[in-house]
This record gives C-alpha cells, structure tokens and sequence, in this order.
C-alpha cells in the first residue's frame, strides 16, 4: 500500500518533470522560432529535393519497381545482381568510372592547384585575365561543350585536330577521336580536364592570395630557399581548408560528369560500351529500360562511392586538431 | 604559362568564330580556325528559319531567361536567409542541421534522378514552372559559402544593433545582407550557371515543348552533329548565346567571386 503510493507518486513525479522538460524545450525551440522561419525555405527545398530522394534510393534500392506497379520488396537481389551478374556494370561502367575519376579526380585537382600557383605569381591586372582564361571553359556547361569540341574533334579530315595533325605530319590518316572505342575515353579524359577548372579552382586561387605575407618573409628567416619548399612548407599548410573544399568539388564534378561521352561520340550507349559510365549506366535502367528499383540501387552504390572518396579527401587534408 | 592559358580558351574563341562564319566557309577543306567573312547569316537563320517551327526558339529562349533569373533570386534568398541564423544564432539543431548540408555538399544530385523524378511527379508540378525552379533552389554550395562568409561579421556589430532596437528582419537586411554583397553576388553567379545550363529539369519533368528550355533545344539541334549538315551555323550561334552570359557576369563579378572563396574553407 506504501509502497504503491509511493511509486505512484514516483510516477507523478517523473511525468511532471517529463512535462517541464517539455515545455522548457518548446520554449527554447519557441525562442529561437525566427531562426526556424529564415531556415525553413531552403530546408523545405533541401528536404524534398536532395534529402528524401537520397533516403528514396535508398529505399527503391531493395524493391522490383517499374514506375507502373507499385514497388515490391525484393531484400538484398538487386545489390547481388549489381556485384555479381551484371556484366555491362562490372566490365564497362565500373572500370571506366575508376579510370575517369582517378585521372579526372586527382589529375585536375593537382593540375588547378598547380595552376593556381602559377597564376599566383603573376603580377597586376595581367593576373585576372589568365584567371579569367582558365575558368571560362567550365562556363561552357553541357551541350555547348558538343559544338566546340564536336568539329575540333571530327573523324574526318575536315577536324580541325585531325586536319591540324595531319599538316605537320604527326599522323597519316584521320584518327576517329569520338567514335572509336580506343580513342573516346582519353578525348572525354582531355574534355572534361578542360572544363574542370571550376569552383574549387577558384577557392584555391583565392586561398593562395590569401596566405600572410609575414609567413613568408619568416620563412625566409628560417631558412626557406627556394620556391618549392615555400609552397610545400608555408602555402599548403596555410591554405589546407581551400584545399578540401576543392577537393571535394573535384570529387562532385567527377561524378557528375557522366553525360559528356554520350555527347561526344553521339551515341548512346557510347559506342562498346568505351564511354559507359556508371551515371549513364543509372540513366539506361531508369529511363529508358525503366527498372527504377534497380537503377536506384546502382545510385546508392555510386552514393557510397563518392562518400568514400570524399573521407579519403578528409583525411587527406582534414584539419585534425580542431 | 600564357601558352597554356591560350590553349584552354583556343575553343572559346573559335566558338565566336564559328558562329560568324558563313556556310561554304564551316565546311571547307582545309578547315579554317579563324572566320574570314563573317556576317550574321546564322543569327538569321536561328531565329527565322526556326520559328517556323511549333514552338519558336524565342519561347525557349524566354524559358531559359525567366527560369535563370527566378533561380538566381530564389537561390541567393533562401540561402542567405538560412546562412544568417545558421552562423549567428544558437538554436537547438544548428550544427546537426549544417552537418547534413556539409554531407551534402559532397553529393551531386544527379546521381539520384529517379527519386527525384518520382518527388516531382508526386508533387504534380509537371509541366509548370515551378518544376524547372523548385529542384534547383536547393543548393547546399550556396549556403555553405555564405555561411562561412557571415562567420567573419563580427557578433558585436549585430550586439550594437539589437540594443538599437532592430528585430532579426532589420538586422538581416540591414546588415547581413550589406556585408555579404561578394557572397551573394558569388552564389548567384553559381545558381545563374545551374540553371541556365540545366538540361536534366527539361528532359525529365516537362512534357510539353513549349515548356522546355533553350539548352534542351540546343541539345535538339546538336544530336548527330557530327555527321549532319543541316543547322551547324545555327547551333553555333545558339552554343555562343549560352555561354556570352556567363561569360559577362563572370567577367563582371570576378573580384567578388575571389574574395568569398577566401573564405569558403571546410573546418
């Protein structure tokens, strides 16, 4: 009987510091409702259009679905076929998406940070126009890419690189940049190195010329000879969070590019499959042969991929101590 | 150096070139970089020739215009009013909040078409505006830079104004917004080039031509290019009216550009 009441009243209690807590938290959360009303338009948007067709995939991934019937739960088979059956992904679109991005990836980044650098040590208004020389290209998105390069790289003799090289006597007869299996990985490997001087370009541009000058004549001080050690021991350590930041925008933009062999060589699928892509391999079940629950489940695989590659960067150049 | 820096924008100037250049002259043997007689013909052709068509290319070309500038405003307002509470107050969920976007950052939303696709259609905005505009407001680079950007306006100066007596809204226009002009102008360059070269919302979400805009046009005229005669002059007029925008806000904006991204570190 005591005891009974007491745990009742333990209860009691309990419930009424639970409501109290509550209440302190809604009035917390209650305060800062300003704050709440300025984050709720892009968060809506963030929610809808990135979150939730992120949580979707992954969803869809362990369901048949063909866009008609409703989804059916079908477990793990989907990721089984992917790793184990699917020969157009383990043959094609795996090894080139590796082959892509660890030439494009790491390749462009070194070559922007390098560049960067360069542009750096130029002086005055001068400066700006290399800059503005190198970034232009990644303004060419998408489809104008096509006409650029399209007749710069024409099988016949009629392009220009065909007919350029074909003068100096580099080549005999006009080689098939775009449409020969051989061939069209390393022009989408040259293309897309050409446009990548994005974002992250700049970032590191920017963290360059913002490095203190005092850390320099210090390090000439200390005994910094030439320009290479400055880089190596005064730049790049003062500049580390440019350096994530456009790498991981290089990650981004490598994963994204996945159209550009389907633009180049005009065909899809590219011609044996040299261009295939994973991002096109997506595309090929969802849109055309319209099994998204598969084509969802090879995008958490190129979800997982990115992750991956981004914690390599993280790692890379994360700062550790804060 | 300068070498390297003509290289890569050798194609940019031939893209001008090419779209002066008359036809006998796009195809003559051997290929000329530089254009010799230029004039206007494909211009002409462009708009005239195809506005015999269903839809003109004048309706894409509004399209593309309209949805362009509604991003660039809907981007840099919804970003920077979510940048400003994010770096400045302390509500609960803030750093789980600016977590995500960071994850997020790290993704490109094309790999997720599908559910996205299924999203949209699930929304019923088909076919609208609204379905070109929605899907690109969202940009988690554009809250990521002007986040770091209002970590440098120092917390006394919003201090000194609240005790003047300014709410969150006056505080927000009257100074965050202010500060933050090279941010802003950065983020809108970035959703400008999102949106104006944005074919994916056109081929996916729209059904109806006249709903579509100028880059899935260009992309109409560019397919088999390699091998087709017929509208070279005029893709390359319409490849040169993609890119000249760009170009002049780029060019225009450069300085601010350079100055956000000092600051656009991942710590």
């Amino acid at each position: 009987m005591h005891r009974a009441s007491r745990s009742k009243r333990s209860i009691f209690q309990l419930s009424i510091s639970l409501g109290k807590g509550l209440i302190v938290m809604w009035s917390r959360l209650w305060s800062f409702r300003i704050s709440y009303l300025f984050i709720a338009p892009f968060l809506i948007c963030f929610a809808l259009f990135i979150v939730i067709p992120i949580v979707a995939a992954v969803g869809l991934s362990f369901t048949y679905y063909n866009g008609i019937e409703p989804p059916r739960f079908i477990g793990w088979s989907n990721f089984q076929y992917l790793i184990a059956q699917d020969l157009l992904f383990l043959k094609y679109a795996l090894p080139n998406t590796f082959k892509f991005a660890i030439i494009v990836g790491p390749g462009g980044y070194a070559a922007a940070f390098l560049l960067a650098w360069l542009i750096s040590k130029l002086r005055g208004s001068f400066r700006k126009w290399v800059a503005l020389a190198m970034y232009t290209p990644s303004l060419t998105v998408g489809i104008a890419m096509t006409i650029i390069w399209l007749p710069l790289l024409s099988g016949d003799r009629i392009g220009y690189l065909n007919s350029f090289l074909l003068k100096i006597g580099f080549i005999d007869i006009p080689k098939l940049w775009v449409t020969s299996p051989d061939l069209l990985m390393n022009s989408m490997i040259v293309v897309t190195l050409w446009s990548s001087m994005g974002v992250g370009f700049l970032a590191m541009l920017a963290g360059i010329l913002n490095v203190d000058t005092t850390l320099y004549e210090a390090g000439k001080i200390d005994g910094i000879k030439n320009n290479l050690q400055e880089l190596w021991f005064i730049t790049i350590p003062s500049m580390k969070p440019q350096m994530l930041f456009g790498a991981v925008m290089a990650i981004v933009t490598t994963f994204k590019t996945g159209a550009i062999g389907v633009e180049l060589s005009g065909q899809n699928p590219t011609p044996e499959y040299a261009g295939h892509l994973i991002v096109n391999h997506i595309n090929d079940y969802g849109f055309i042969r319209f099994e998204m629950g598969y084509a969802a489940t090879i995008s958490v695989f190129l979800l997982i991929l990115m992750y991956f590659a981004n914690k390599l960067s993280w790692g890379l150049f994360g700062t550790k101590e804060e | 150096m300068l070498v390297l820096s003509v290289v890569m924008i050798l194609p940019i100037i031939y893209i001008f070139n090419h779209a002066f250049k008359p036809y006998h002259e796009l195809f003559i043997y051997p290929p000329k970089f530089f254009v010799q007689e230029p004039n206007i013909q494909n211009f002409v052709e462009l708009f005239w020739v195809t506005s015999n068509s269903i839809v003109p290319v004048s309706r894409y070309l509004f399209n593309s215009l309209f949805i362009s500038a509604a991003s660039v405003i809907g981007v840099t307002a919804v970003s920077a009013l979510c940048a400003y509470p994010l770096s400045k107050h302390p509500f609960p969920g803030r750093k789980f909040i600016f977590a995500v976007i960071l994850l997020m950052l790290m993704f490109t939303p094309e790999v997720i078409q599908i559910p996205r696709y299924l999203v949209v259609s699930q929304l019923g905005i088909m076919n609208t505006y609204l379905g070109h505009l929605l899907p690109v407001l969202a940009l988690p680079v554009g809250v990521f830079l002007l986040k770091q950007f209002v970590d440098q306006i120092p917390d006394s100066l919003l201090e000194a104004s609240r005790i003047d007596g300014a709410n969150e809204f006056i505080v927000f226009f009257r100074i965050i917004i202010p500060m933050c002009m090279p941010a802003i102008a950065t983020v809108a360059i970035l959703s400008f080039q999102n949106s104006w070269g944005n074919v994916e919302t056109s081929m996916l979400f729209m059904q109806d031509d006249e709903m579509k805009n100028f880059p899935f046009f260009l992309s109409t005229l560019t397919n088999n290019l390699a091998n087709n005669v017929a509208r070279q002059g005029a893709a390359a007029v319409a490849a040169l009216i993609m890119l000249v925008p760009n170009l002049v806000f780029f060019i225009i904006l450069q300085g601010k550009v350079i100055s956000t991204m000092a600051h656009s570190g991942i710590k």
